[in-house]
């Protein structure tokens, strides 16, 4: 039973996790940067929603849709500001930016909210805890959701990145930015909309992670975006089903070498096995060998 | 071009968002310039005023305030107190360089720190400065040991851990007892260590014993699975009330009814917004204080306090309204001037705190006393939650 327990809780942790991969994932797919201020994107969802459930008394389904949309234009707006107009000045000043990002959300967060952890009120409060087995296999309502809702997303993505035009538009800018702007495509739109996507995916993993451990500061967000960024270079950075991949593998490790080895070590096991995946593959499960041309 | 303005443009503009988030977090702790001349003791206290563990150095800093407030209206033409807190981010190197920047501003006696490792550098260096340093909270054995000029008013670590261990192995010899501690972090692994010491000393046995590292939004299912299995009711958490709280809420959803005992760092769990507190009812705590005591002196200094900060005080709050009295009660004993220098100061308040016959009431404990090791005499008391309140055991 403990295996079944831990394996459920495994896969629950590895969505949250892939969830947020993905918003790592697309922005370097498309602009080559790492975006480190998307950890603090999801600690900002969760706050929003946490305050309109509190404070307002809405329903925690509309709150979560008002979420993504304060998250969405966040994104579009740090996009806009801070690293808009530095493409083209190298990667160190990109990403020196997106930790300047990552500390602002943080502090303005602490501003905003105070240092006091607040306690999140579960979207799921009410439904039963499915208990199977004689009660010894529980299954949250929150891990359920959690898993089904990163299937879904999955597949809506996949799904648009593939058929629509917009999406197709993105890989195009991904593969080639200059010869996407000579096709015609409008490369800082197709950027706008990547931000956008994942910004309104991180206020869904933040609204899930925040149910299922309920307690909210304004570095909520840093941990699980290490970990998630974690799972997205272990998957191959760029690849979409590697991040989800990478997160489920990510989150299962964490779990089973909890339950199993010990709980001390479970994360030095987790970049242990980071470390070991990109010795045999360096560019991740899923990662595409990109030959540099001369 | 376009693209040039852009980015002078950004580069304006968010580094006008962060000075002025820097001020905003930094604003409000300059009450306590120099007066010159006159009859003012100049504490210095230095705690997180920002970052996680924020809600400690600002109850230190409201606290200790109310008490400094108190004697100055009390005695207008007497010894006057000023106090200057400063920021410390719970980081050893900045509460280094805040102490420093006390030091040059005049300060004359160190209230603080508020937390155990950024304390235990600055003892250090207190010590060398020969600075009197009395911390309202940071109780890990570090602070003390080999400082002679440092004290505690908070009870130390070993001691907590010993007194749980006691008080679970008389009241409740055939509970089935596990743990599950923070191993980053030494306050909480520092009480661990004494307590498993403490319990198996007898011939016990602690049935489970599981750690996290500091991360408060954990998935905790596997340590519970963990005791559940090992048939644990009752769960000792030297931990922080943050994840604590996020235990009890993932050990509910798992239908696992377990008995939890904590120590001071259980203190706000009735106060985390959006917790539901019932699933606190019935939680073993070590307090020095409850704000819900009939005390008079208690209810007075938390109306004062929910009066001037809208809040109810936790214990730190209260730690640091004691050590201003006791500081102020001590410096009255030295006979000497606030002219003094610091250096004076500590070597006759050392003096005073070791003499034997110094002895400090205060909200947390009567009669509290110290000898040279810099520890205080006070004994944890054990409260468990009824209806949402303090209840001593």
């Amino acid at each position: 039973m403990t295996f079944l327990n831990s394996l459920i809780s495994g896969l629950s942790l590895g969505s949250v996790y892939a969830i947020i991969a993905l918003g790592y994932t697309m922005v370097y797919g498309i602009s080559k940067m790492l975006n480190f201020a998307h950890g603090d994107v999801i600690m900002v969802g969760g706050y929003v929603s946490f305050c309109l459930t509190m404070y307002v008394g809405m329903n925690g389904w509309v709150a979560l849709l008002i979420a993504m949309v304060v998250c969405t234009l966040l994104g579009i707006i740090i996009e806009r500001l801070a690293y808009r107009p530095l493409r083209g000045t190298g990667s160190l000043a990109v990403l020196i930016t997106a930790i300047g990002v990552s500390y602002f959300l943080q502090n303005a967060a602490l501003l905003i909210w105070g240092a006091n952890p607040r306690v999140f009120t579960s979207l799921f409060n009410g439904a039963e805890t499915i208990h199977a087995a004689n009660g010894q296999l529980t299954i949250t309502p929150e891990s359920l959701f959690t898993i089904i809702a990163n299937i879904v997303i999955m597949i809506v993505l996949t799904l648009f990145v593939s058929k629509t035009k917009a999406g197709k538009a993105m890989r195009a800018v991904s593969e080639d930015n200059g010869a996407a702007q000579l096709m015609g495509i409008n490369v800082n739109q197709s950027i706008s909309m990547t931000f956008a996507i994942g910004s309104g995916l991180a206020a869904v993993a933040g609204v899930l992670m925040c149910s299922a451990y309920p307690v909210l500061m304004p570095t909520t967000g840093a941990m699980p975006g290490i970990k998630a960024f974690t799972a997205a270079v272990f998957g191959g950075i760029g690849s979409i089903p590697g991040a989800m991949i990478g997160g489920l593998i990510l989150g299962i490790i964490e779990i089973f070498s909890r339950a199993y080895i010990s709980t001390e070590l479970s994360d030095a096991i987790v970049f242990a096995c980071l470390i070991i995946v990109l010795l045999v593959k360096p560019t991740g499960l899923l990662g595409k060998k990109v030959s540099e041309k001369v | 071009m376009k693209n040039k303005t852009w980015t002078k443009i950004a580069v304006v503009a968010l580094s006008c968002m962060m000075v002025f988030a820097m001020t905003a977090c930094g604003g409000g702790s300059s009450d306590g310039g120099s007066e010159g001349g006159e009859n003012v003791l100049h504490l210095g206290g230095v705690g997180p005023l920002t970052g996680p563990a924020a809600l400690y150095g600002t109850a230190v800093k409201n606290g200790a305030q109310l008490a400094v407030d108190e004697i100055n209206a009390a005695n207008p033409d007497g010894l006057q107190l000023a106090w200057d807190m400063q920021d410390d981010e719970h980081d050893a190197e900045k509460s280094v360089n805040a102490y420093n920047k006390l030091v040059d501003d005049g300060m004359q006696v160190l209230v603080g720190t508020v937390t155990t490792a950024p304390c235990t550098a600055v003892a250090a260096e207190a010590f060398e400065d020969r600075m009197f340093a009395l911390t309202p909270s940071a109780s890990g054995p570090a602070v003390t040991e080999g400082n002679d000029n440092v004290f505690q008013l908070c009870f130390s670590d070993p001691n907590q851990g010993v007194a749980s261990a006691d008080y679970i192995k008389e009241n409740y010899a055939d509970k089935t007892v596990g743990v599950i501690y923070n191993n980053a972090d030494n306050y909480s692994s520092g009480i661990y260590d004494k307590f498993k010491s403490e319990y198996e000393a007898g011939g016990k046995k602690l049935a489970a014993v599981e750690a996290f590292s500091d991360d408060a939004n954990a998935d905790f299912t596997a340590q519970l699975n963990s005791m559940k299995d090992a048939g644990v009711d009752l769960i000792f958490l030297p931990i922080y009330y943050t994840p604590a709280s996020n235990i009890m809420t993932q050990a509910s959803k798992m239908g696992y009814d377990v008995t939890y005992f904590g120590v001071d760092g259980m203190d706000g769990i009735l106060d985390l917004e959006g917790f539901d507190t019932s699933l606190a009812e019935g939680v073993l705590l070590l307090t020095p204080f409850t704000p819900y005591s009939d005390d008079e002196n208690v209810q007075n200094f938390v109306k004062a306090y929910e009066d001037a900060y809208g809040e109810t005080p936790i214990q730190f709050a209260a730690d640091a309204y004691d050590c201003v009295y006791a500081v102020y009660d001590a410096f009255q004993k030295t006979g000497l001037d606030a002219s003094a220098s610091y250096d004076e100061i500590c070597e006759a308040m050392i003096g005073v705190f070791t003499g034997g016959d110094f002895k400090a009431s205060g909200l947390t404990a009567e009669e509290m006393q110290w000898d040279a090791s810099g520890e205080v005499n006070k004994t944890p008391k054990v409260c468990v939650i009824e209806d949402g309140k303090y209840v001593e055991q």
